[in-house]
């Protein structure tokens, strides 16, 4: 494996969707070789320990040397990031996790996030431009206010509140759009909550479509020491694979959600 | 130059900082991110007869200057341990303890015997104390006689160092350090977690999904000091320091109060290079001491014993 252990220097911080923030880290080593769906487990402070541990965000966007993560304050931890001023030093452990499989044969996309879902999906886009397939894109958010679609290509978006794009859930908007078109040799990917991530699999087992999830897990090390992190299997003999090492990213049905 | 090596039995280490089970996986998955050849010795996760899933999530949870674990002794298993992990383990040159978690006295001699006859085992440590299972674990490690028991029947199976961990989870872990040292056993470890949990007051559940688990990180420090502290007064061997160490200060600390080693756990989470730091830090604070021996720390506290409220039941 290789993975490095370096301090990156905040270069940015800015609010893009209301409660969403992206910050901007310059670490040339792990930007790299960072790859789409993997992700950086950050030190949030030194020298003392409230909070104790790491915390993981997927990689956003990696603009060279640079990295973005993409946040919503949801407790101790983030609100201490969004605290962070230019210039600070975070420890950061990365590039971490199995990354999306963009090499398989398909020839298109189909993105499907769920609010802070959308986080990969920068990085993601590019690697699958660059490899010549086509990316459609559908959004959820709770209102037009909560999207983010920066760096994206194709988006289609569904609201809670019908502020932006269709009222309803995203895998609703995906599914009546699949429906209604079924784009060529195509590949789901999802990421966001895991109610979303269940109905999408349970969708794309439906429609007969190969679909890759990322998962979120409660994780201590990030590192696959720990064993914090599990999910369970849906075939071969281990009971649990780890979401930190074995994934985030995983065959839909290769996991018990 | 200060002297860091030590030795326990027949054992030398490089110097005397471990890195605890649980913390290390089986020693050969982080060398991008640590150079296990700086380290005194890699404790291995526990191992056990047959492989182990663990406990269903959430195994684990932040809590104040700490984090609760229940993963439940989640390991391979001893066959595949010595089959896929010892041969990478025995290239190294630090050293390499196995730890052993069993639900029965028999399995633990089983377990031992498989491992005894291997090359690359160091020296073992008996793990009596996990918190997070049903069988064995704390059964045995809150049970007096059950610790001397084991410790009894596995002495007999090997002249390798024998080192039996022990929990705080008890009134008067002195007792338990006793038992151990009539037993054979040639150091204890000293401390496992601390039985604690945590609610999530939106659903009213615990935040474990087996609602208590073990307690570890710089919180339980101080008391893992009073019991290392408290061993030392009762016994003569070996003591290694376990309780939420951060730093070589930390260290220090331990070993001041009559630990001859310490393990680093809950911090290989948060910096993976902090135990080589504390390796070098406890050689620097000796060296600036005048010590020519890291050993002139060990049990250096001075205090009078007579202030001591731990004299009464000592």
């Amino acid at each position: 494996m290789n993975r490095f252990q370096r301090g990156a220097r905040l270069i940015r911080l800015e609010e893009v969707a209301e409660g969403t923030y992206v910050l901007a880290l310059e670490c040339a080593e792990i930007a790299q070789r960072t790859l789409p769906g993997q992700f950086v487990n950050v030190r949030l402070q030194e020298g003392s320990w409230g909070p104790l541990l790491r915390r993981p965000f997927s990689v956003s966007r990696v603009d060279g040397n640079v990295l973005e993560l993409l946040f919503n304050i949801v407790g101790a931890g983030t609100r201490l990031m969004a605290s962070r001023r230019s210039g600070d030093i975070l420890d950061l452990l990365g590039p971490l996790g199995k990354p999306f499989g963009t090499e398989t044969p398909f020839e298109t996309a189909i993105l499907v996030g769920g609010g802070l879902g959308v986080a990969p999906f920068p990085i993601l886009t590019a690697d699958l431009r660059r490899r010549g397939r086509s990316v459609e894109t559908y959004l959820g958010a709770r209102t037009e206010r909560h999207l983010c679609r920066r760096h994206l290509e194709n988006v289609l978006v569904a609201t809670d509140d019908g502020t932006a794009g269709e009222r309803g859930t995203v895998v609703e908007l995906v599914r009546r759009h699949l429906h209604d078109r079924m784009p060529a040799r195509p590949k789901i990917f999802g990421c966001g909550p895991t109610p979303m991530l269940k109905a999408l699999a349970s969708m794309s087992l439906q429609l007969g479509v190969e679909c890759e999830l990322s998962l979120e897990g409660d994780m201590a090390c990030g590192i696959g020491i720990c064993q914090g992190c599990p999910v369970e299997r849906t075939s071969g003999s281990k009971k649990y694979a780890l979401v930190c090492t074995d994934g985030p990213t995983f065959h839909a049905q290769d996991v018990r959600l | 130059m200060v002297k860091s090596s030590f030795r326990l039995g027949d054992v030398e280490f490089a110097n005397r900082v471990f890195v605890a089970s649980g913390t290390f996986g089986y020693g050969d998955e982080t060398g991008d991110l640590v150079d296990p050849d700086r380290l005194g010795a890699i404790i291995t996760k526990s191992l056990s007869w047959k492989p182990r899933d663990g406990n269903p999530p959430p195994r684990i949870v932040e809590t104040a200057s700490g984090m609760l674990n229940s993963i439940g002794l989640a390991n391979i298993g001893v066959h595949e341990f010595i089959e896929k992990r010892l041969p990478h383990l025995r290239t190294l040159r630090t050293r390499v303890i196995a730890n052993i978690a069993a639900s029965s006295i028999q399995e633990y001699c089983d377990v031992l015997n498989l491992l005894e006859a291997q090359e690359g085992i160091d020296a073992f440590e008996i793990n009596v104390s996990c918190p997070n299972v049903k069988e064995g674990g704390l059964s045995f490690g809150t049970n007096v006689e059950l610790t001397r028991e084991i410790t009894r029947q596995l002495r007999r199976l090997t002249r390798r160092p024998l080192i039996v961990k022990l929990t705080p989870n008890v009134t008067h872990i002195s007792e338990f350090a006793r038992a151990a040292r009539d037993a054979g056993a040639d150091a204890v470890s000293v401390i496992n977690t601390l039985i604690g949990m945590a609610v999530d007051i939106q659903t009213a559940r615990p935040r474990l999904s087996t609602v208590t688990g073990g307690l570890s990180g710089p919180a339980i420090k101080p008391i893992a000091l009073a019991k290392v502290y408290e061993v030392s007064k009762a016994v003569d061997i070996p003591i290694i320091g376990i309780g939420g160490i951060g730093s070589a200060e930390d260290a220090v600390e331990f070993l001041m109060v009559g630990a001859s080693a310490v393990q680093i756990g809950t911090m290989n989470f948060v910096d993976p290079a902090a135990s080589v730091r504390i390796v070098d830090g406890i050689a620097a604070f000796a060296e600036a001491q005048g010590y020519a021996d890291v050993a002139s720390i060990v049990g250096s506290l001075k205090a009078d014993v007579s202030y001591s409220v731990l004299q009464s039941w000592l």
